[in-house]
């Protein structure tokens, strides 16, 4: 292998494919990336064994193939002072030429680098999946038992698609039109968190997610497992309707939950009409406000954690949010007239 | 120590003042005779019951009181107190038990009675609290007690009132303790350390420096074994080289634990005396008789550990946000894996899935000697275990767990058994507990 590759080119492909690197690994080829260069295109391979991701990139010279540490290739290209970078491997080791440096790498075995099996898939499209995904995001669990929620749960019918993430607390689901149908799989978050931008080639197996851009293609595994029947927990019958402005609601939750000891403490909301209350006590101390909301129904309380609170409203645009309640003690819903296709459930935490 | 002879003290069993020159009490004769320039001033305490369990055992069976008595769980398992005897021929206390019995074949292995023992360290601190609210409990048997103030309630100095607490300890409960008197926490505790059995030490302010010059380092409250070697690989073995050390030099090297070298060494401590400093920990853990590596063997350990955690907790109206498991694997290194949860917990069911999934990840084929259970970040209750969106069973699971709850309060805790424990034997029963 002995190639030439454009410096800046190279760089925007070893990130977009280092993110899938884990910075500790028990595997020392997980560390590395895998440089391959075919017919003019170099494919940076890199892999955590459950996602793996495959960049692209120009180049000039012999097909070859290297294994590499990405951390090192990566700091080295960024910092070059040329604006082309020469790769050659030499003697196992692979040398890296930019203007006047130089530097020399170890590589690994080529055949040691993991690669993902082939999978077959069942539905191929194309959509913009950060976007649908972006608001929903807020809401997967960290909870390690149970795993099935860490991720969001995406699946498509009757040219209707739906992405859901919940944690038991709040949930969050987003749909749009899709042309193609498959069954429900949970993507793992972190594969959520490095979606590209805008319209993407998706293909959904049972077992596999790929995405692929011009640059990238993306192969995850999806997490294994059963998604709860979430439908059943998006309240329909909540009458009780306030609306209230995005700045001001998150605003106020914001002022009273200065006292709270912890992050994310309960908040006491009193809807009557025409206005909220809000009230929060911690330690002796107390704190209250009250913002304008439109409302001409009977009053109720009911207490939200404020984290969950914000976060959820966080991901709406400004402008009116319609919060629906049923009582103190069941789950409610949230709704944005801007956003067609969005919902959000909160469930009341217990509140004096 | 002619010198100390002229110094004001008193007799430890009449109380009576002593004479000059005299080295037993003029009154009742007794050698035990306290004395100390400081005497008068010093009011700040540690209290130790000596070899603690032991002792209540041998005052709960006098044919033991001249044997060599070691309390600890099982073949295997680790000494948890050996009495003095025993520690005559070199057990101590966390040691294996092969190897105590290997250095004292004759010592007689009493498995540790945690719900006595709980209940005489009760007794013990009924009595401390008589003589001040400023009572802090280290532990079921050691606490700093602060007198200061305290004279005329008592009609005596500190240091009397102390010497009388421990001789009623001995007439009312049965068991001997050793007292330390100082005027800061640390020394108060190297005090109590100084003379056991049935010691009383006293560390005043004008000696504080000398005497803790030529001291190892070990010596400091929080050098431990690790911390130790670091210091020594720099040359620091003895408190008196700290003593001539900058602050900002030990800062720069240490950090924190630099500032904390920098005033203990000097005998600088301003912690005061909290009663009932909250616990930061809940946690139950066993060893086992054997070294165990199967899930189907560890599980119901965890699950017992798991009741046992949510059972304290409950009873102390608290709750914890973190979950962490710990393993001692058979060739003795530790390895602990922390969880946190979205919200707080009281729950053995939660704890009990959530250390699962973090056992689950250790299992590979390593054996493993000691499995614990516990929970930090503890809060209160009122936002423990809220309803879950997704898990309706969640909601019927602790519904469950208040009934069998009702059931063990009803019954006792075998009354009622999950399948996870149910005929797994004493396997499961924790041995030894503990609070941080």
């Amino acid at each position: 292998m002995k190639i030439t590759i454009e410096r800046a080119a190279l760089q925007r492909a070893l990130t977009a494919a280092g993110r899938v690197i884990e910075s500790r690994n028990t595997l020392p080829i997980l560390a590395n990336v895998l440089l391959r260069s075919e017919t003019g295109t170099l494919s940076i391979h890199a892999t955590d064994l459950d996602i793996e991701a495959v960049a692209k990139v120009a180049c000039e010279g012999e097909d070859g193939s290297a294994c590499v540490d990405a951390k090192l290739l990566t700091g080295i290209v960024a910092k070059a002072g040329g604006s082309e970078i020469t790769l050659e491997l030499v003697n196992g080791s692979v040398i890296i030429k930019s203007g006047r440096s130089k530097f020399k790498l170890g590589t690994l075995p080529i055949e040691d680098f993991p690669q993902l099996s082939d999978a077959t898939f069942d539905a191929e499209f194309d959509m913009d999946i950060a976007a649908a995904f972006a608001p929903v995001r807020f809401a997967i669990s960290n909870e390690e038992a149970r795993y099935y929620l860490k991720g969001v749960f995406f699946h498509a019918k009757d040219g209707k698609f739906a992405a859901v993430a919940t944690d038991g607390h709040r949930l969050a689901e987003s749909t749009g039109e899709i042309d193609a149908e498959f069954a429900g799989v949970i993507v793992p978050r972190k594969l959520c968190e490095m979606l590209p931008a805008g319209n993407v080639s998706i293909a959904v197996s049972s077992t596999r997610i790929r995405l692929t851009t011009a640059a990238l293609v993306l192969t995850s595994k999806l997490i294994d497992g059963t998604y709860p029947d979430y439908i059943r927990v998006i309240p329909t019958s909540n009458d009780k309707i306030v609306t209230v402005d995005k700045a001001a609601m998150t605003a106020a939750a914001d002022r009273v939950s200065t006292i709270a000891t912890e992050r994310g403490a309960a908040v006491k909301l009193s809807i009557a009409p025409g206005q909220i209350a809000f009230s929060k006590a911690a330690d002796g101390n107390t704190a209250d406000d009250e913002i304008a909301a439109e409302y001409t129904g009977e009053p109720v309380d009911i207490g939200f954690n404020s984290k969950y609170l914000h976060e959820m409203f966080a991901v709406l645009p400004s402008g009116p949010i319609d919060i629906h309640v049923n009582d103190g003690m069941s789950p409610a819903l949230v709704t944005s007239p801007a956003v067609e296709g969005w919902r959000g459930v909160l469930m009341p935490v217990r509140v004096s | 120590m002619s010198e100390t002879t002229h110094l004001p003290g008193f007799c430890r069993d009449c109380l009576r003042p002593t004479r000059a020159a005299e080295k037993r009490c003029h009154g009742c004769g007794s050698p035990r005779l306290v004395r100390h320039a400081e005497i008068a001033k010093l009011s700040l305490a540690h209290v130790d019951c000596d070899a603690f369990y032991a002792t209540v055992e041998k005052r709960d069976n006098p044919e033991l009181v001249d044997k060599p008595v070691i309390i600890g769980g099982g073949r295997r398992g680790v000494v948890s107190t050996c009495c003095y005897i025993a520690r005559i021929s070199g057990v101590r206390s966390a040691m294996p038990m092969f190897k105590a019995l290997e250095a004292c074949p004759d010592a007689i292995v009493i498995k540790p009675n945690m719900e006595k023992y709980a209940s005489v360290g009760r007794d013990v601190r009924t009595l401390m609290q008589e003589l001040t609210p400023l009572v802090q409990p280290i532990s079921i048997d050691e606490a700093f007690l602060d007198l200061a103030g305290t004279e005329l309630l008592h009609k005596d100095s500190p240091a009397r009132t102390l010497a009388r607490f421990a001789r009623r300890v001995e007439d009312e409960i049965g068991i001997t303790l050793s007292v330390g008197l100082s005027y800061c926490k640390f020394l108060a505790k190297v005090a109590s350390d100084l003379e056991k059995p049935r010691g009383y030490s006293v560390i005043g302010k004008a000696e504080a420096m000398d005497f803790l010059a030529p001291r190892p380092v070990s010596t400091i409250w929080g050098v431990g074994k690790a911390f130790e070697a670091q210091l020594a690989g720099d040359g620091i073995k003895t408190v008196g080289q700290l003593q001539k050390m900058e602050i900002d030099t030990l800062m720069r090297r240490y950090g924190v634990m630099g500032k904390r070298l920098y005033e203990l060494s000097r005998g600088d401590d301003s912690r005061t005396v909290h009663p009932n400093e909250a616990a930061k920990s809940v946690s139950a853990e066993t060893t086992f008789n054997t070294d165990l590596s199967r899930s189907e063997d560890l599980v119901p350990v965890l699950r017992a550990l798991s009741e046992k955690v949510s059972a304290r907790l409950k009873k102390a109206e608290i709750a914890g946000q973190t979950i962490v498991l710990k393993l001692k694997t058979a060739d003795f290194k530790s390895r602990t894996r922390n969880h946190k949860l979205d919200a707080p917990t009281q729950l053995a069911d939660r704890i009990f899935r959530t250390g699962l999934h973090l056992l689950e990840r250790e299992i590979d084929g390593t054996r493993f000697r000691l499995l614990g259970i516990g929970v930090t970040d503890l809060t209160s209750p009122e936002q423990a275990d809220p309803a879950d969106l997704v898990d309706p069973l969640a909601g019927r699971r602790a519904v469950a767990e208040s009934a069998i709850d009702k059931v063990r309060a009803k019954f006792g805790k075998a009354a009622l058994e999950t399948g996870y424990t149910f005929g797994k034997g004493r396997e499961t029963t924790p041995q030894r507990d503990r609070d941080k």
